[in-house]
């Protein structure tokens, strides 16, 4: 399913679409599968494939820790093409979020054909600009990638419009000023943002960072079209005792996330 | 060829390098910045303050020495040291945060970030914190809170809170990274003094331009005192503030050699260096694009160098940029030949340098010897050992309880 179908999807049922993110060789690299596997199954409809880097500047503990993990244990970017692979074989939609080094390294036009026969929908890019991804921007469009990038609460009028024209698949808000990680509560600058967004374009607005509950998703889906929560699920699975434990937690979110964004506050 | 002062462009680009790779949440804040140093270098009043504050509160111009007896050991060429590390607080860095200390005011902001290495530019802006009243928090790598461990202490008491910071190689890298963590939760009243001639634009630009002091005053005190400008300019580059300092107002000069030193630790056949732009490939880091020291997917290599303050594996964007011109010369120096130099000098000279400044000695040694006894080498001491003593100490052995 593509990024688009599975948007529409949850449109069409009134709810909002949930999105659900993992990095790539956390806790291991079946394990990720696997625990990916659970989150479509606990009803994720999208799932962020995380690209495990060194220098992760725009995420919280929590995702650091799990990064770090995954690149100790030997991640490489063989694996997370696989990775993208075996999720999007699950039916969801399938994306990669990537600071943008690795790719530049490898090199962007190969990465995103190997993306793409990877059954991956597409890119979402924390620490590129649409001022710095014109190569990005244009190999997308060669391959039928989306380009998933973000808007801030500081971000202008003027800067949102431009972020906007260059989406496809959907437009990722930044809930708050700050690194990801589960918050006690959603910031109230949120629904603005969201709002300023989607006077600027048609495309769905998924609002993610800080997002652990059943009842914050519920309070999100009711003004946003996407529900983004990262932390939260790394959290189960770094607490869990077993990987066992961790998919059963993990696949427990998920099912009280989806209940939340069908519970539209 | 003849280069011009002519980059950054618009976009913040040194030729292919630079830019601003930075995430969405901070591009608000690097526009006003933008902004406002455009209008800060074009207002009288605040140029004069910044000057005062070079002459009267960091001790500018700073001397150019002659080091004949260490000279010695360099081929017989002359050599001149630019002594930044006679400045307030140690090192160069007191221009750089001066200025920007003045532009974190000017901007309405209560609070500044750095990270640091060696702890230099943690204490530079400590101390410009104190001064103009402003809360500071400086991220520091473990294994420099403990290398440094002075340098926490004058830190802590300047009134800044000290973040060890324990990710990573818990070195400067991963300062900058927690430092960056901190900018985007705190941007509305903090200002994010970046301590090199690194970052999204507009902070190569604009950090150059508070350090081009010190090639200005050298340039002059050269012509002054020998009637001629240098052969060459030696420098040594981790970020690459000092040595931008210096070349910069050289560049247009086409008969005057630029030459910067980067760690090269161990060895670079060990892989534990940090000669980012000897071994390094073109990426993305820290919000520019530069040389980094990477792997085949875009992961950075962990650096390594006796001095924390060379310990970075990326570097400013404007050095790539007069590599790949050809209008500076770049070469890497072990920490071996490192604290010989650092050695040598305290010993000809009565002169106590840091050690990242030693990296730039011992290529004066190595450059004096090729260019021989009529060559006349500027090099720029970036700033003092004290800090370096428990390193020393340790390396050379110099501890009473070493029993030596």
């Amino acid at each position: 399913m593509s990024v688009a179908t599975a948007f529409e999807k949850a449109k069409a049922e009134n709810r909002a679409a949930l999105v659900g993110y993992l990095p790539a060789g956390f806790p291991s690299v079946t394990g990720a599968v696997e625990a990916a596997r659970a989150m479509v199954d606990g009803g994720c409809d999208v799932i962020e494939i995380g690209l495990p880097y060194t220098d992760p500047l725009m995420d919280g503990p929590t995702i650091q820790d799990a990064v770090h993990r995954s690149l100790t244990g030997g991640t490489r970017l063989a694996d997370v093409f696989a990775t993208v692979e075996a999720v999007a074989a699950t039916g969801a939609a399938t994306l990669v979020m990537t600071y943008w080094n690795p790719v530049d390294r490898y090199g962007v036009e190969r990465f995103a054909r190997e993306l793409r026969d990877a059954g991956g929908s597409g890119l979402i890019t924390p620490d590129l600009t649409p001022e710095e991804g014109q190569e990005w921007l244009d190999v997308a469009d060669a391959y039928d990638l989306d380009k998933v990038f973000l808007v801030a609460l500081s971000s202008t009028e003027e800067r949102i419009e431009k972020i906007v024209d260059v989406c496809r698949g959907f437009v990722y808000a930044a809930s708050l000023m700050g690194v990801t990680g589960a918050r006690s509560a959603i910031d109230t600058g949120a629904p603005g943002l969201v709002a300023r967004t989607k006077a600027h374009t048609s495309l769905p607005v998924g609002l993610g960072l800080g997002v652990s509950t059943g009842a914050q998703a519920a309070e999100v889906a009711g003004f946003a079209d996407g529900v983004i929560v990262g932390s939260a699920f790394i959290r189960r699975l770094l607490d869990a005792p077993t990987l066992a434990d961790g998919l059963r937690d993990a696949h427990a979110l998920a099912e009280e996330l989806a209940e939340g964004v069908r519970a539209r506050a | 060829m003849t280069i011009e002062n002519t980059v950054p462009d618009a976009a913040g680009r040194f030729g292919r390098f630079g830019g601003r790779f930075a995430p969405e949440a901070l591009m608000a804040a690097l526009d006003q910045l933008e902004t406002e140093y455009e209008k800060a270098k074009q207002d009288p009043q605040f140029q004069a303050e910044f000057q005062d504050l070079l002459t009267n509160y960091a001790g500018r111009p700073s001397l150019l020495t002659e080091a004949p007896r260490f000279a010695e050991h360099a081929g017989g060429a002359r050599i001149l040291l630019k002594r930044e590390d006679l400045n307030h607080t140690g090192s160069h860095k007191i221009n750089n945060v001066l200025g920007q200390a003045l532009m974190t005011r000017r901007m309405g902001k209560t609070r500044v970030i750095a990270e640091t290495g060696a702890g230099q530019h943690g204490v530079a802006t400590a101390t410009a914190a104190a001064l103009l009243g402003l809360e500071c928090t400086v991220y520091m790598g473990e294994v420099d809170t403990a290398r440094q461990a002075l340098n926490v202490a004058r830190m802590r008491m300047l009134g800044a809170t000290v973040v060890p910071v324990k990710n990573g190689s818990r070195t400067l890298k991963d300062a900058v990274n927690e430092a960056f963590r901190d900018w985007v939760a705190t941007v509305d009243d903090t200002h994010y003094v970046i301590g090199t001639v690194m970052g999204p634009h507009p902070f190569p630009m604009m950090v150059r331009d508070f350090v081009r002091v010190v090639g200005v005053e050298a340039r002059a005190q050269c012509l002054e005192q020998l009637g001629r400008l240098p052969d060459a300019v030696l420098a040594c580059v981790g970020g690459g503030s000092n040595a931008i300092g210096i070349f910069h107002e050289f560049i247009p000069d086409e008969g005057v050699r630029l030459y910067g030193f980067e760690a090269a630790g161990e060895g670079l056949e060990t892989g534990r260096h940090a000669a980012t732009m000897t071994a390094g490939a073109v990426g993305v880091i820290h919000g520019m694009r530069t040389y980094v020291l990477q792997d085949e997917e875009g992961q950075t290599i962990e650096s390594h160098s006796i001095s924390a303050g060379l310990d970075y594996p990326g570097v400013g964007p404007e050095h790539s940029w007069l590599k790949d011109t050809g209008r500076a010369t770049y070469d890497s120096i072990t920490d071996a030949e490192a604290m010989e130099a650092f050695a040598l000098l305290c010993r000809t000279e009565g002169i106590i340098p840091a050690i990242e400044s030693s990296h730039a000695l011992a290529g004066a040694v190595k450059v004096g010897k090729e260019l021989g006894p009529e060559a006349t080498l500027l090099v720029s001491l970036s700033g003092r050992g004290d800090k370096d003593m428990h390193t020393a100490a340790a390396y050379f052995g110099l501890m009473p309880e070493d029993g030596k």
